[in-house]
């Protein structure tokens, strides 16, 4: 995706499973959150991670997530978030998603 | 289309068990040794802007190719370091009869025994 997110605006992180290094935790793909803050722009840690270096630039969002969503067996409130830090290319707008 | 493509949950790396039941995280404080902390100021200079060599992205993606039997036989500070062997091996900025060589003058230098020592890890290419 290619577009700025915006604060508020929820997301679905991309079911991919690619080798490699890769920064989106296992447990968090495909699920939806709400983006908390634009963090500013990183060199793409999975270039960087198997060329030693990149120049490419990439989008890191902080994305919250419900507990309750993330773990199939959470217990406690339903409340309970979670924020992770993801890149622009693993998330995509729920309302783009269902197009 | 792949497996991955289609978003079939399918490689998950052997480092990425968040989630997954491992018991009681231990939550004291461990004294590093001053190898360990020589290593960290290893992979430090390598990575710098003079350098380039070895960033904290390179040292993730040689930790995640070393294998995963590897990978749980050693310690947080020991896959650094295989990593480090890892990727100026393959840079060919040192070979392994060099760093064998340096390890063994060492060894004499210190008088540890051999049998002490562990086994040089044995890193596959990816």
């Amino acid at each position: 995706m290619s577009r700025a997110l915006q604060v508020g605006e929820a997301v679905t992180v991309d079911a991919r499973y690619p080798d490699g290094h890769i920064r989106t935790p296992y447990y968090i793909r495909g699920k939806t959150g709400v983006v908390c803050a634009a963090m500013g722009e990183f060199p793409d840690p999975e270039v960087a991670a198997a060329n030693g270096r990149t120049d490419a630039m990439r989008a890191l969002y902080r994305v919250r997530f419900l507990q309750r969503d993330t773990w199939a067996d959470y217990a406690g409130s339903d409340h309970d978030t979670i924020d992770i830090e993801i890149y622009a290319h693993w998330l995509t707008p729920i309302e783009e998603a269902a197009q | 289309m792949s497996d991955a493509a289609k978003g079939v949950p399918g490689h998950r790396g052997y480092h990425d068990i968040g989630g997954l039941a491992e018991g009681p995280v231990a939550q004291t404080e461990h004294v590093l040794e001053p190898w360990e902390k020589r290593v960290d100021a290893l992979r430090v200079l390598l990575g710098d802007n003079k350098r380039q060599i070895l960033r904290a992205d390179g040292l993730r993606h040689a930790i995640e190719t070393m294998g995963e039997d590897l990978y749980l036989e050693l310690t947080y500070y020991e896959r650094w370091m295989a990593a480090i062997i890892k990727v100026l091996v393959e840079r060919g900025l040192m070979n392994e009869t060099e760093i064998r060589d340096r390890m063994s003058a060492i060894q004499a230098r210190l008088d540890i025994p051999p049998a002490r020592t562990r086994p040089w890890p044995r890193i596959e290419s990816p």
